[in-house]
């Protein structure tokens, strides 16, 4: 690692009697999950890089409830998020970026009728407001002229019509962004949504993630970018069942950036 | 004694008239089954939706081969029946082609010339259409829940159409005197030769033959519709006015459970004392939805609406690799599970009788429900605003909260969550080691 990170905690703001520019939701994968772990870093590293003054709750944090909501168990959805709302307005927290789609549709959308109102921001949309803002520069480097394909995750996709800021990101890299057959709005799920990612598939005659790596894999990318965790693991999963992981990569739009400047 | 054929007609147009109007009330009667939900918000983007979605066909045409010839019948189908006016009006008095008498006469040809152009290019988009459903069997038109009624329904709305747009052309071509004038015939000018060996008489009772059988089969389809997929042309405007307005992910949170967790979090309350005053009623019966009463009443309009497209079923996810889930048939599933609750409501004298049957297992399966991502991929599709995904969500919600039926691996995942706050068994404490790894 080229630099340690710094990660202060609302805890430690507050203690200073400071309020910090964003608090950071890193989301129950971001937190435990190997693989999103790094892309959690990535983001960290570019948060940092752009001198941003963020938070994370860090142990003060608790799943969001989407994947509770999504399997019908409201009462349970409604617990995290009544919890996690009276942590959250204890400290004031004003804006929210998260790399989780899930957790930025659940807090965007279904926190404000419980009391918890927020800006919130999808972690590429608050990079492209760092890159507006000249806070951040986004250069190719090993990226340049790569070719990429963007998996648009459902909950940010169609759910809330995010569509540009991940492409725009990409664009920035100098790379190539080739669009698979099903894209932005018709974008095909990769599986995990709906709580999918915590139990088997129902009998079928393929895993819905394969079928979307096709896809991805029909326009022959180096790169797949995503910009979900539970995406990112399903299209991982998809790319070792096409046995081309030497080949193609499945990397967040967080660490593109955070790699091609060698953070 | 002239006035018998007036007669016939008012009596014809009366029962046809009537007989739409008792299932348009049983048709209101069931939706109102449904649960209430509160959609008297955001009238001016609502009217625009429905201007935009239903009126202006705008996601119809994202496929655009079907958008394109949906939009001639569409159009067709509207414009044409101005002409409808007219054959009533001459139903009632007695008259011929009023519109002779009433409009100007370049006026009156260029409306019927316009209806006959129309008339032709619906036919062909007709054939079109049954040749895409019958010879080139797209996929989506030959699911597993297209078999019997839906799939003969569909044709036999395009039987309907062939035959009535036959009708207006022939009872055109037959017509001596409108051919005489020669304006205005643009497209029955060229079939009118194919009578020119009959006598006038002949020609004449042709005519009159092809009149009656015009309006006859306009009251017949009026009636077809409440039985059809085909209601869509009357309910797709309320049905894309009523339509979802927050984001798509927004899933609703349940008031009374709302309630309920305030109630818990709230130190101040006495979780043994008695309910208040007139509060008993308020919880309600059921969480969630097992049968169609406890759906949304928007819900049941949507069954209703659906005319079987299968746009949604094609763009499913699940759908697209095998499991048995599809969009479509949950909303068919839900429509005659909802004339099976009518029907028993018209047996019994206006109260439902115990059925033994529900929505779920005798129609949905548990298992079409655990195979949804939620992915919105059907909401997306559906050219008038159905929402399938609202009634899977609901109905899930039944099989947890109410049944604790959901599969053990999600079991595990929600005991997770309430143990330790993450859908996987870590401490929450551990929450912010990554940053030290």
């Amino acid at each position: 690692m080229s630099e340690t990170i710094k990660v202060p905690t609302m805890a430690e703001y507050m203690a200073q009697g400071k309020q910090p520019e964003v608090l950071f939701w890193v989301g129950c994968a971001g937190s435990f999950d190997d693989r999103a772990k790094k892309i959690t870093k990535a983001f960290v590293k570019l948060l940092n890089r752009a001198n941003v003054e963020f938070a994370v709750l860090g142990t003060e944090e608790s799943c969001t409830g989407d994947p509770a909501k999504r399997s019908g168990n409201e009462f349970l959805f409604q617990m995290q998020a009544v919890t996690n709302i009276e942590v959250l307005n204890a400290y004031e927290v004003k804006k929210i970026v998260t790399a989780c789609p899930h957790c930025f549709n659940t807090i965007k959308n279904e926190y404000p009728e419980l009391g918890g109102n927020y800006e919130v921001m999808h972690h590429t949309q608050f990079l492209k407001t760092l890159l507006d803002e000249g806070r951040l520069t986004i250069e190719g480097g090993k990226f340049k002229g790569k070719r990429i394909t963007f998996h648009d995750p459902c909950y940010l996709g169609r759910a809330n019509n995010v569509y540009e800021a991940p492409r725009e990101l990409i664009q920035k890299l100098e790379a190539e962004l080739v669009e698979m057959k099903n894209c932005r709005r018709n974008g095909l799920c990769c599986g995990a949504g709906g709580a999918q990612m915590f139990k088997e598939p129902e009998k079928g005659d393929k895993d819905v993630n394969v079928e979307r790596t096709e896809q991805a894999l029909d326009v022959k990318p180096e790169i797949i970018a995503a910009g979900c965790p539970f995406c990112n693991t399903m299209m991982t999963d998809g790319v070792k069942a096409k046995e081309k992981e030497s080949d193609v990569a499945v990397m967040d739009i967080a660490e593109l950036i955070a790699n091609a400047q060698d953070l | 004694m002239n006035y018998i054929a007036n007669i016939i007609f008012i009596v014809i147009l009366t029962f046809g008239i009537g007989f739409f109007v008792k299932n348009v009330k049983k048709l209101f009667r069931n939706i109102k089954l449904g649960q209430d939900v509160d959609v008297s918000d955001n009238k001016s983007q609502r009217l625009k939706n429905m201007a935009l979605i239903a009126l202006g066909q705008s996601k119809m045409v994202r496929r655009p081969i079907a958008g394109f010839l949906h939009v001639i019948v569409y159009v067709g189908f509207i414009i044409i029946n101005i002409e409808v006016l007219e054959i009533i009006i001459d139903g009632v008095f007695g008259t011929h082609r009023i519109g002779l008498t009433v409009l100007p006469i370049s006026l009156y040809s260029f409306l019927i010339g316009s209806f006959e152009v129309l008339a032709a290019l619906v036919f062909i988009s007709v054939i079109l259409f049954w040749i895409r459903r019958n010879i080139m069997k797209l996929k989506r038109f030959w699911k597993s829940e297209m078999t019997s009624w839906p799939k003969n329904d569909a044709n036999y709305i395009l039987y309907f159409e062939m035959v009535l747009m036959t009708l207006f052309l022939v009872m055109n071509a037959t017509d001596i005197h409108f051919q005489d004038m020669n304006s205005g015939n643009i497209v029955s000018q060229y079939i009118a030769p194919l009578f020119s060996g009959l006598s006038e008489n002949a020609i004449h009772i042709i005519e009159r033959g092809a009149w009656w059988a015009h309006i006859v089969g306009i009251l017949i389809f009026l009636n077809y519709l409440y039985y059809s997929k085909h209601l869509h042309i009357l309910l797709a405007f309320p049905n894309t006015y009523y339509g979802k307005l927050t984001p798509k992910g927004q899933f609703n949170n349940v008031e009374a459970v709302t309630k309920e967790v305030k109630m818990m979090m709230d130190p101040n309350i006495d979780p043994f004392a008695a309910p208040a005053e007139g509060t008993e009623g308020e919880m309600p019966a059921k969480f969630g939805a097992s049968d169609v009463q406890d759906l949304s009443w928007v819900s049941l309009l949507n069954a209703y609406t659906c005319t079987e497209c299968g746009r949604c079923t094609s763009e499913c996810p699940a759908n697209q690799t095998g499991k048995k889930l599809s969009p479509r048939k949950i909303m068919m599933d839900t429509r005659d599970r909802l004339e099976e609750v009518g029907k028993n409501i018209d047996a019994n004298k206006g109260e439902f009788k115990e059925d033994g049957k529900q929505l779920l297992d005798n129609y949905i399966t548990r298992e079409e429900l655990w195979a949804c991502t939620s992915c919105n991929a059907c909401v997306e599709a559906c050219p008038v605003s159905i929402d399938p995904l609202s009634i899977i969500m609901e109905m899930r919600r039944y099989l947890v909260m109410e049944q604790s039926a959901a599969p053990v691996e999600l079991n595990n995942m929600m005991t997770n969550i309430e143990n330790n706050g993450a859908p996987w068994p870590y401490n929450q404490m551990d929450r912010l080691n990554w940053k030290n790894e």
